[in-house]
């Protein structure tokens, strides 16, 4: 952990490996956020 | 005394007191509490129920990141209280501090995806301009709170962070009331005044989503509402 990390390069875009995995977990969790079905209890509406 | 805690009907000579009259214009406390009734009914306050639309996983984010925040302050009073030596040197200091990092991590996550299901359901309609703009203060406020919890570590990355950040602050003219430099003052800010203000902010902003319920999504504006 106390070596550099290594960057992700591509035009403009300069962005380490770690910050770039953690954005794409964030996108995918949330778009799992959006269709994963959520538990209704019984004292819902509808 | 005794009689009436026995439950013993008073003597008819004793007088009685009157009915409670309406309060004058200038009670401020009754007025008070009638604006708090009328604003925050306790039905709004802690709901039994949800409308439909609130079953989504969307709107765990916010709570996920007032969970964070929990453990952010909880953490930041211990290491606060046992002091940087020990957080540095001690095994469960170092524990205690890496608690403290990670939870903010979460934070900041779950702040973001909060941040982006608020967007994509345009949560600022219907009245609710001022719950989202003081989100984004919180934000705001969040980001210098985490730039000040780096300036106190009080290891080398700490004196790096501040040396890069100097020459940018002093830029702005900023470095006149705010040093990077000064220990003392990130330390202050960063214990005291700023979670202050963070945890203000977001009791308001939990009180304002309260009291208006969750925005409906889009396009269901005739929806009913529980």
């Amino acid at each position: 952990m106390d070596s550099a990390a290594h960057y992700f390069d591509w035009g403009f875009i300069h962005i380490s490996y770690p910050n770039l995995l953690l954005i794409g977990l964030m996108i995918v969790l949330f778009a799992v956020a959006l269709v994963a079905p959520f538990p209704h209890g019984t004292d819902r509406d509808a | 005394m005794l009689e009436r805690r026995a439950g013993i009907a008073a003597p008819a000579s004793e007088p009685v007191a009157a009915p409670a009259a309406a309060p004058p214009d200038g009670d401020w406390t009754f007025k008070a509490r009638r604006w708090i009734e009328r604003v925050l009914p306790m039905d709004h306050l802690l709901p039994r129920r949800q409308p439909y639309y609130v079953g989504s996983w969307v709107y765990v984010f916010g709570v996920v990141t007032i969970a964070a925040l929990v453990w952010v302050i909880v953490s930041g009073v211990v290491l606060s209280f046992m002091g940087p030596q020990w957080w540095h040197v001690s095994s469960l200091g170092r524990f205690i501090n890496s608690l403290h990092f990670w939870s903010v991590q979460l934070f900041f996550v779950f702040m973001v995806l909060h941040l982006w299901g608020q967007y994509f359901m345009a949560g600022w309609r219907d009245g609710r301009a001022a719950t989202w703009m003081i989100g984004v203060v919180i934000f705001a406020t969040s980001i210098l709170t985490a730039f000040t919890g780096y300036l106190s570590q009080q290891n080398f990355d700490s004196q790096f962070i501040a040396i890069s950040a100097k020459d940018a602050m002093n830029s702005t003219g900023a470095g006149a009331f705010f040093d990077v430099l000064n220990f003392g003052q990130m330390y202050g800010l960063h214990v005291m005044l700023l979670p202050i203000g963070i945890t203000f902010l977001v009791v308001v902003h939990i009180v304002m989503v309260r009291s208006r319920g969750v925005v409906k999504p889009i396009g269901s504006e005739g929806s009913p509402v529980s």
